[in-house]
C-alpha cells in the first residue's frame, strides 16, 4: 500500500483519527466519521445506565467494530491507577482488544496532561501487553521516554483539548519528529482544516481530533474538509516544499522573448 | 453497583445479576473491587456483601 500509516504492525490508509464524542446523535456521529474517512475512532469507557438499557441505541451499533478500529481512551482519568483500570475494562469489553489511547490529565480546568502519571501508566500498560498510543505534552524529552517505554505511537498536543487554538509550538513538534521512530500524531487543539494541514506538513504521521469536527456548525462538511486537509498536508510534506525566502528576483515566466519595449 | 447501594434478597452471581439488569449479551465489562471479572467467570462469580461493582460500556468520546 502506498504511503500507509503503520501502527503496532497494522496498516491504515487514513491518517485522520477521530473522536466520537459531542455529536447530536449516533446518526450524526456515523455520518461525520464516514465523511472523515477515519479508520480509527476513539471511544470512552463509562458506567452503564443501570435499569435504562432496554433498546437504548449503542455506539457499537452505529460504528460496528468490524469496520472501524476502536481506540478506547482514558479521558477523565487523573491518575495512572485509574487510567490502567479503565483500559483493563476496555480490553475486557472489546474482547481482548489491545490498541488503546492513554491520557492522564493534570487538571480539569486546562485538561493539560500529567506527564509523571502518564509515564507511570504507560509502563504498566506496556508490561500488560497493551499497544499504547499516548497523549502527551509537546515535550521532546518526555516523548522519547514514552517511546523508550514501548508506546506504539506518541501523540503530543497541538494546543489544549477542545481549545481549537491550532499548532502553538511547531518547533517542539519538529524536535519530537526528528527524534522519534514510532509514529507521531498531533492529538488535541486542532480547530480547522489549515491546522490539520500544518501538522501534516511538519511531517506528523497523523492527526487525532474530535471537537474540531463535532463542534463545527456543519460537522459532516468539516469532517470532509479535515480528510482533505490531512491528505493535502501529507502530500505537501512528501512533495517537499520550496524554501522560503524574502524575495527571489526569479519570476515564473521566461525573461527571454519579451516583446520590444515601445520606443520613446 | 456503579456507585449506588443495592440489596438482594438471595445470594446472586454476576451472570444472574446481568441477566436481571437485561445486560446479558451486551457489550459491557465488569470490575469487582478493582479487579476485572472476565466474561467467562460471570456465571460462577458470586457477589459478596459489600462488593463494589463497576459495569461499563463504550460511549462516544474523544
Amino acid at each position: 500500500m502506498r504511503d500507509a500509516l503503520v501502527i503496532a504492525g497494522k496498516t491504515y490508509t487514513s491518517r485522520l483519527l477521530v473522536g466520537t464524542g459531542k455529536y447530536r446523535d449516533f446518526a450524526e456521529t456515523r455520518a461525520a466519521v464516514e465523511a472523515s474517512g477515519a479508520q480509527i475512532v476513539t471511544v470512552a469507557i463509562r458506567r452503564t445506565n443501570i435499569g435504562q438499557n432496554r433498546n437504548e441505541p449503542s455506539l457499537l451499533d452505529a460504528l460496528p467494530p468490524s469496520r472501524f478500529t476502536y481506540l478506547p481512551n482514558t479521558a477523565g482519568c487523573y491518575t495512572a491507577a485509574d487510567a490502567v483500570r479503565t483500559l483493563r475494562l476496555a480490553r475486557e469489553l472489546l474482547d481482548g482488544h489491545e490498541l488503546v489511547k492513554l491520557e492522564v490529565l493534570g487538571d480539569p480546568h486546562t485538561l493539560y496532561p500529567n506527564m509523571p502519571e502518564t509515564l507511570a501508566a504507560a509502563e504498566t500498560l506496556v508490561k500488560e501487553g497493551f499497544k499504547v498510543m499516548v497523549y502527551c505534552s509537546d515535550d521532546p524529552i518526555q516523548s522519547q521516554m514514552l517511546e523508550a517505554i514501548g508506546c506504539v505511537a506518541v501523540m503530543p498536543l497541538a494546543s489544549l483539548i477542545g481549545s481549537g487554538m491550532g499548532i502553538l509550538n511547531p518547533w517542539n513538534l519538529q524536535l519530537i519528529l526528528e527524534k522519534l521512530k514510532v509514529p507521531v500524531l498531533v492529538d488535541a487543539g486542532v480547530g480547522t482544516a489549515s491546522d490539520a494541514a500544518i501538522a501534516m506538513e511538519l511531517g506528523c504521521d497523523g492527526v487525532l481530533m474530535n471537537t474540531a469536527i463535532a463542534a463545527a456548525r456543519d460537522p459532516v462538511l468539516m469532517a470532509t474538509a479535515m480528510r482533505k486537509a490531512v491528505e493535502a498536508g501529507r502530500e505537501a510534506f512528501l512533495a517537499g516544499r520550496m524554501p522560503k525566502k524574502l524575495y527571489s528576483a526569479a519570476p515564473s515566466s521566461p525573461t527571454e522573448g519579451k516583446i520590444a519595449p515601445k520606443a520613446a | 453497583m456503579n456507585g449506588k447501594a443495592h440489596s438482594f434478597e438471595a445470594p446472586l452471581g454476576i451472570g444472574a445479576l446481568l441477566s436481571r439488569l437485561e445486560l446479558s449479551g451486551k457489550k459491557i465489562a465488569v470490575e469487582r473491587n478493582g479487579e476485572i471479572v472476565p466474561k467467562s467467570a460471570h456465571a460462577e462469580t458470586m457477589i459478596r456483601d459489600g462488593d463494589q461493582l463497576e459495569i461499563v460500556a463504550a460511549v462516544g468520546g474523544g
